[in-house]
């Protein structure tokens, strides 16, 4: 049951299907604060159920985009279309799209239900059905036991889910979400998470989330917009994200990553064969970027696809990185090892450790020799 | 099993509002702690706590001895007269106690004076009215300082602190000399109908001056600076992302004003109210300057027996009545506010 419900999920890809409509769609939308870009030409699609991610350093203009998403503030150029519909001048109370503050922004004179109920009282709904949908909503966000209390009489994480329980109540078109798990701990972050996806399912909402927290985004995100400087760097699905990031900075923000220096000295038919003094070795990988006999590139290695050994593979001029163990991190289920190479530069790998006892654990100061193969590295152009 | 007591104890748990301490005592404590810190204060509070009384309980019990000092004194010493008789002596009235064969203390309680005041309607009609000036004031000056405060609140920053010094600024003169100054403006040649004559708005003078409505002019115009100044601090602490909350999850700007800004601004409103009420009920000079002889009000009464008829007794009944009709809505009002607290 689950196994299918999974595989309608992957194969479910609006964004590359030219017949979908957007739900949402940026046309070169920017924001300017006075001389100050915060937002600067993004477009954007957003598809209906989607479970979007924004991802990004803080002061990038996340937030920024979703209040002119949710309508407070005006696009200084380009447009904004809802349902093909152009928002402009329409105000935020006459638009079928909620937020969750960043500040939670909970009416302190309301108790925790009437802050919840708010929002079904402003549409008149019937008052057996806002106290019903309330509690369902309370029961969801596991504060019904708080339902009397006032906001300045809970916790951080409480308030936090008060707040994501009053946007979630009125089941809007669109749901914009700042930040919405960052005060939770651990367990109930991936509850809530996981609550969440279950939601968005259900009701097929779309969601439009803030997140720090790269694993979140990961988890729960049908794609994720990697944003820096008020610009959009990358829009792709998770595993586009991390397997194929287009440039350094998006292969350095999500996951860990190795980033090497070289040279292109050959461009076969679908590899390219690179020179880097910093690795010590010949590198050949996937043909991916547009780049000429003597460009410079970068080589994207991600620890985990580095194998590394203490005895030397029978090719060590290819893929073969040496050095010496600087440092060991265990971590249980894996084990981060530091190395620096001959070249003087730090290598970080990770392996699993599948074993409870190693007949020759690596230690530090060994010399290693990491391998990996020619699909494992993400050549990465200017 | 060690899981269910610690779950017990967390339900117990309460989060006290910062502010709902134990209002100046609790900020007295933090006081007393600070100054134990120096010396002269420490000997001071061995010295008294070798006495018997703890150093503490004195600091703490400071503003209870003010208001006993400065407030319940005065106040037993009026009831004491309010219940004696008028007599033609120094001072005006007869004594309360009386020693009787140098072994009994013989209390008269008179009770006329407040018989008084209930069997003539001009006592009790000068209270109704006095009430009902005052209230109306209140309202007009709320309806007149909100929108004064709210703009203030919604001004440039740079501008706001100018703007708070210009509802200050009448405070440098002299109230009376502003009053005095109204009837400059009021009378029936006064700059007011000069220049609606002049604007051609009007052909006959308007008689403002001596009526009702001018005490209301005069009661809004000296009383504003005490209802916007408390409306302004509240205003000044709203959170401007409560609005777009409200107007997010549906709320029309007019309804999101009632029901977040309206609403957050109470304490201000009724601490403003309370600040024009009060002295507005008992207020002498306004009605005798501007009203008319037909203005009737408490204040007025109350002086006219004190100075004119020197009827001491009397006027010191007036001014207990006065009191207890001022006390029943600040305790309605405390009692809200306890009831609002729970919740
Ligand atoms: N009203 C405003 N006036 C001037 N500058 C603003 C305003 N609002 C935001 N900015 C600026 O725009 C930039 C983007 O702000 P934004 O709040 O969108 O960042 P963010 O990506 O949400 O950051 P964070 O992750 O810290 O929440 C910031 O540099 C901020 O200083
Ligand atoms: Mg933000």
């Amino acid at each position: 049951m689950a196994g299918s419900g999974h595989e309608v999920r992957k194969k479910w890809d609006p964004w590359n299907d030219p017949q979908e409509k957007p739900h949402v769609q940026l046309l070169s939308v920017s924001k300017r604060f006075g001389d100050f870009t915060a937002v600067d030409n993004i477009a954007l699609d957003i598809y209906k159920g989607e479970f979007f991610s924004l991802l990004g350093p803080s002061g990038c203009g996340k937030t920024t985009l979703l209040r002119m998403l949710a309508g407070f503030e005006q696009p200084s150029q380009g447009q904004i279309l809802l349902e093909g519909s152009d928002m402009a001048g329409v105000p935020p109370y006459r638009r079928p799209v909620n937020m969750m503050f960043q500040s939670y922004a909970l009416f302190p004179h309301m108790s925790v239900e009437s802050n919840i109920a708010f929002g079904l009282k402003q549409d008149k709904a019937p008052k057996g059905e806002i106290a019903q949908r309330v509690e369902e909503v309370l029961d969801l966000v596991q504060l019904s036991s708080f339902a009397k209390r006032k906001p300045h009489q809970l916790s951080g994480g409480q308030r936090q889910r008060v707040a994501l329980a009053r946007a979630l109540v009125k089941k809007p078109k669109m749901l914009l979400l700042d930040e919405p798990l960052g005060a939770l701990d651990k367990k109930l972050r991936e509850q809530t998470q996981f609550e969440l996806m279950n939601i968005q399912e259900q009701l097929g909402i779309t969601f439009v989330i803030v997140t720090h927290d790269q694993e979140e985004a990961m988890t729960v995100s049908t794609r994720i917009a990697v944003m820096d400087h008020g610009r959009i760097v990358q829009v792709a699905t998770p595993t586009e994200i991390y397997e194929y990031p287009n440039s350094r900075y998006v292969a350095g923000f999500i996951g860990d990553v190795n980033i090497i220096e070289g040279r292109v000295s050959e461009v076969g038919e679908s590899h390219l064969n690179i020179v880097s003094e910093q690795s010590g070795c010949g590198i050949r990988a996937r043909h991916a970027v547009d780049a000429p006999v003597g460009a410079t590139v970068w080589i994207a290695l991600r620890p985990e696809k580095l194998v590394i050994s203490v005895d030397a593979p029978a090719d060590t001029t290819t893929n073969c990185m040496a050095g010496e163990v600087w440092d060991i991190g265990y971590l249980g289920n894996l084990s981060i090892y530091h190395i620096k190479l001959d070249s003087g530069i730090m290598v970080t790998t990770a392996q699993t450790n599948r074993t409870r006892d190693v007949e020759r654990p690596i230690t530090w100061e060994d010399r290693v020799y990491l391998t990996w193969t020619p699909d494992a590295g993400i050549v990465l152009g200017q | 099993m060690s899981q269910k007591p610690r779950e017990g104890k967390r339900s117990q748990v309460e989060y006290l509002d910062a502010r709902s301490g134990e209002g100046t005592a609790g900020a007295l404590e933090e006081l007393h702690k600070q100054l134990l810190l120096l010396p002269p204060y420490r000997w001071l509070c061995s010295a008294i706590a070798g006495s018997g009384i703890s150093p503490r309980g004195l600091l703490i019990s400071t503003p209870y001895i003010w208001l006993l000092l400065f407030f319940l004194a005065p106040f037993l010493i009026v009831l004491k007269i309010s219940f004696s008789e008028y007599a033609i002596s120094q001072p005006p009235y007869t004594a309360l106690f009386e020693l009787v064969d140098d072994i009994y203390v013989q209390i008269k309680l008179n009770l006329e004076n407040y018989q008084l005041l209930f069997e003539d309607d001009l006592y009790w009609r000068a209270y109704l009215n006095s009430v009902k000036i005052a209230g109306i004031s209140t309202i007009l000056t709320l309806m007149v300082g909100y929108p004064l405060a709210y703009g203030m609140t919604r001004a440039p920053q740079r501008w706001r602190l100018a703007l708070l010094m210009l509802v200050i600024l009448p405070f440098w003169t002299s109230f009376l000399i502003r009053v005095y100054a109204w009837i400059g403006i009021l009378k029936k040649e006064g700059l007011l109908n000069l220049l609606l004559i002049n604007l051609g708005i009007i052909d006959q003078p308007l008689t403002i001056m001596n009526t009702d409505t001018a005490v209301y002019i005069g009661i809004i115009y000296s009383y504003l600076p005490f209802m916007v100044l408390p409306l302004y601090a509240s205003l000044e602490k709203m959170d401007d992302t409560l609005l777009e909350a409200a107007a997010d999850l549906g709320s029309r700007p007019i309804k999101t004003f009632w029901q977040i800004t309206f609403r957050l601004s109470l304490p201000g409103v009724i601490a403003g109210c309370f600040l024009v009420f009060i002295p507005a009920l008992g207020e002498f000079v306004i009605p005798d300057l501007l009203g008319g002889s037909g203005t009737l009000m408490i204040g007025k009464t109350l002086w006219a027996e004190f100075f004119s008829n020197r009827d001491w007794p009397l006027s010191s009944a007036v001014a207990v009545v006065l009191l207890l009709i001022l006390v029943i809505p600040i305790v309605a009002f405390q009692k809200l506010q306890e009831k609002d607290k729970a919740a």
